[in-house]
């Protein structure tokens, strides 16, 4: 039997960015707030000497703890699901801080084109452009509405960055200038300008200076040290929950952590959440936490899981399409949505291994806004980069082709090409289907007895002919930018969705939208079916743009959180009308 | 202040240290000697081989050079592998995926099959990091039944009996080219290892010497940091913020944790 535990005024599943948020905003606003994390108690203190790529970028020891969950993962109805069971590449993490403690820094805004995805589709296109099985919708928020809380989030985070030629109108300045300028950056720029390009300076979560944020909280200036996706920052010099959102709760008195604290279900009655029930992990106790309003903002897995497990919301049925919870699963695939070319330099040597997250530079001009579908065979597009994060040595081994992977030849090679290699990569908008989404998998389970989360993914035409055609513009660049050897990983008709293809990104599973009919949460974050319910984070995206996620996740959280202090100090009920749909 | 059962400690350490003026802990004379398996006794010749190495060697082993004896690495014992002979295969295998060559060092003499001793003695070795529950489908390694620890072993005698069907010799007295012919068919995929994929088992077999010649030297590979010297690597440098806007390639001495963790 539970023990009950006395009422909060809101309990947060999860201290990543949207929980660490939340956490801030609620409490610097007097409401007690009880956060509840899966993972260890983890500080900065924690990395302080934490330079071992062994442990951090090849185990991935901030990665989730696998031992007590995982998802399964297949591609079609008819197969059954297999356990992604070690610490591949699925970047969602574990601990004080979550996911965002060890992520790169890549702060983006995502395009207007990308909030009103099917309207603009549809104006440029006609509507008969998009398939029929192409679950792309409009997320009930325009970027107008959503930009003053991009700003905001920029703002905390002390994004380093300059402005986007080709982006849409921001209300301010970046809070920091850009980050250094190295050699590759300036020869990326230079060759995309060449090739009549718009390149910007990434926009950075590593600090080009020090910085105090609006809430008091200051992160030190970036020191290129390299160990930074992936990693903790040695010194406080990635903007991160911890030293920022998180930091400014704690300062309140009103905000309690209890690490170890696993959630299992969010309760409910009628069309309120009463609170959640979640297990002490180190003492195997169980606790009903009640509060007023409950904030779920674990990773898109944690998030579409809770809402099935605890039978919130009407699970996405792919035979009927009827159904919204599982459903728009999208990400940045490895193998294919994340892919990029080699270029190989006989007489350059750079410094490869200096360098930190979100050092970089981006284009857009073949992103959403800017590439003419008419003359693609796929619809959105692409943005194109170049990144310094650092190459540590074992990951690190770049060779031509016909290199052996081991050998005398690859010892060879690998050593003579390690800082005489750069790469251009880029990212892929990834578009729904209604053949790919999440379930419960029904023969695994989690060691509290629970189905694991199961991901049925298979890729299209749509992804494949879109990584062939970025890749062909990423090796103009690369030859221009006077590399001996270009080379590019071949996409066939035979590359598929597998395990090592889930890098980061995963979105969707509680979609956001104008209606119940096509949404589980308004733009607020709120759940149509249980008003006091909040379910915050890249799960209610019902696509991925172009970009990392992260910003675009900030600026969610914080329009979240208006609600969540709207409803509080209101009479309750939805924050806003559910739009009638005209169903055809 | 120091610490009374440090202190202690360190003399006992001292005091160990004097006894073994060979440099091999208790040398390999007096063990011989004072167990009595040389006089023949219980033990035959093939396991004195395997836990001692050929005891005629003794008189070339005690003749080592100063420099040899100050390298010699406390750490350096088997931890996992308690099979001497599965463990000059391993020594063998790494070898020749990460080779001895103009370059520097190969992967026995960065100390790869002792750093991978050590992982596969770890979590590693057990998968306990990782999830567990059955049914276990898929023929990766990971997705085994058998830990990697059981697999590696599987492996490596694999390598062995091969070695012997096919060349009439183990796989550590192989020629080179004889080795590289049963790696080139276990990265094939063509070797039966129950219900393992053997290309994967390679697979993870070469990650492990990439690993072992590349981690931090704390890890028991990557000796006197060698690995990275052969790459320019520089290590655990607190800051590039100098060097992040020149053209030149800037070549330093490598930083390994030890030097750069805090220590009291």
């Amino acid at each position: 039997m539970a023990i009950k535990l006395d009422k909060t005024d809101a309990v947060i599943v999860g201290t990543g960015w949207a929980g660490g948020i939340a956490a801030a905003e609620l409490t610097k606003q007097g409401y007690k707030v009880v956060a509840l994390e899966r993972g260890e108690d983890i500080s900065s203190e924690d990395f302080i000497g934490s330079k071992d790529e062994l442990k951090y970028e090849v185990r991935h020891d901030l990665y989730q703890d696998r031992t007590k969950e995982t998802i399964t993962t297949r591609n079609t109805t008819d197969e059954d699901a297999k356990p992604l069971r070690d610490q591949p590449t699925d970047t969602n993490g574990d601990g004080t801080g979550g996911t965002s403690t060890h992520w790169a820094g890549w702060t983006f805004r995502f395009l207007p084109f990308d909030f009103e995805i099917r309207s603009k589709i549809e104006e440029k296109y006609g509507e008969d452009r998009i398939p029929e099985d192409m679950s792309i919708q409009d997320w009930g928020i325009i970027y107008d509405e959503l930009e003053p809380y991009y700003d905001k989030f920029e703002k905390t985070a002390g994004i380093s960055g300059e402005e986007n030629p080709l982006g849409p109108e921001r209300s301010d300045d970046y809070p920091n200038p850009p980050m250094k300028e190295t050699p590759s950056i300036r020869m990326f720029k230079e060759a995309a300008e060449a090739l009549g390009y718009h390149p910007y300076r990434t926009p950075s979560a590593n600090m080009s200076q020090q910085y105090e944020n609006p809430d008091g909280e200051t992160i030190n200036a970036c020191v290129y040290c390299s160990f930074c996706e992936m990693y903790g920052c040695d010194f406080g010099a990635k903007a991160d929950p911890i030293v920022t959102v998180l930091k400014t709760a704690k300062k309140t008195d009103n905000f309690e952590i209890r690490n170890h604290a696993y959630v299992t279900r969010v309760l409910h009655d009628d069309d309120k959440a009463s609170g959640v029930l979640y297990v002490d992990t180190q003492t195997g106790e169980e606790y009903e936490q009640p509060a007023d309003i409950v904030v779920v903002a674990a990773y898109t897995y944690g998030n579409t899981r809770l809402m099935l497990l605890s039978e919130i919301g009407e699970p996405y049925n792919p035979e009927t399409g009827e159904g919204i919870i599982g459903k728009n699963i999208t990400a940045h695939y490895g193998n294919l949505l994340f892919t990029g070319v080699d270029g190989f330099f006989e007489d350059k040597k750079f410094n490869s291994f200096a360098g930190t997250g979100a050092l970089g530079a981006t284009l857009d001009d073949y992103n959403g806004h800017q590439i003419d579908n008419n003359e693609t065979d796929f619809l959105h597009g692409f943005q194109l980069n170049i990144s310094q994060g650092g190459a540590e040595p074992i990951s690190n081994n770049p060779v031509p082709k016909d290199t052996p992977s081991w050998g005398k030849e690859f010892k060879e090679n690998s050593l003579y090409y390690t800082n005489r290699h750069l790469g251009v990569g880029s990212m892929e908008a990834c578009l729904p289907r209604e053949h790919n989404f999440m379930d419960l998998d029904p023969r695994y389970n989690d060691i509290f007895g629970d189905p694991l989360l199961r991901l049925t993914v298979k890729f299209t035409d749509q992804e494949r002919n879109l990584a062939k055609y970025k890749i062909e513009k990423a090796k103009e660049i690369m030859e221009e930018m006077g590399a001996d050897i270009v080379e590019a990983p071949e996409i066939t008709d035979e590359t598929e969705f597998n395990q090592d293809s889930i890098h980061s990104h995963t979105t969707g599973g509680v979609i956001m939208g104008d209606s119940p009919e096509t949404s589980a949460v308004n733009n607020y974050s709120q759940m149509w079916e249980k008003e006091n319910l909040f379910v915050v984070g890249g799960s209610s995206f019902p696509h991925i743009g172009a970009y990392n996620p992260t910003g675009t996740i900030g600026a969610l959280a914080y329009r979240a959180t208006e609600g969540m202090v709207e409803y509080l100090e209101g009479d309750g009920g939805l924050l806003i009308e559910p739009k009638e749909e005209d169903k055809a | 202040m120091v610490d009374d059962n440090f202190k202690d400690d360190q003399e006992q350490k001292e005091k160990v240290d004097s006894k073994t003026d060979d440099g091999q802990g208790v040398s390999r004379r007096s063990f011989i000697k004072n167990s009595g398996i040389a006089a023949g006794g219980v033990v035959g010749g093939a396991l004195l081989g395997g836990l001692l190495g050929n005891p005629f060697e003794t008189e070339e082993t005690t003749s080592q050079t100063d420099s040899q004896k100050q390298e010699k690495n406390p750490t350096e014992a088997r931890m996992f592998f308690t099979r001497y002979e599965d463990f000059v295969v391993l020594e063998q295998a790494t070898e020749r995926i990460f080779p001895k060559d103009n370059n520097g060092p190969g992967a026995i003499e960065l100390g790869v099959p002792y750093f991978i001793d050590k992982q596969l003695a770890g979590s590693r070795g057990t998968n306990a990091n990782e999830y567990r529950e059955g049914p276990f489908v898929g023929s990766k390694v990971v997705d085994s039944r058998l830990t990697r620890g059981q697999i590696f072993i599987i492996a490596l005698r694999k390598m062995n009996s091969l070695s012997n069907e096919r060349f009439d010799t183990p796989f550590n007295e192989a020629e080179e080219e004889q080795q590289m012919d049963i790696l080139k068919d276990f990265e094939a995929g063509e070797i039966d290892m129950k219900d393992v994929d053997s290309s994967d088992f390679f697979t993870l077999l070469r990650d492990s010497t990439i690993e072992g010649a590349y981690a931090d030297p704390l890890y028991g590979g990557n000796r006197n940091m060698d690995g990275w010297r052969m790459k320019e690597y520089p290590g655990s440098v607190a800051s590039y913020a100098d060097i992040m806007e020149q053209d030149e390639f800037v070549k330093m001495d490598p930083v390994s944790l030890t030097d750069y963790q805090q220590k009291s």
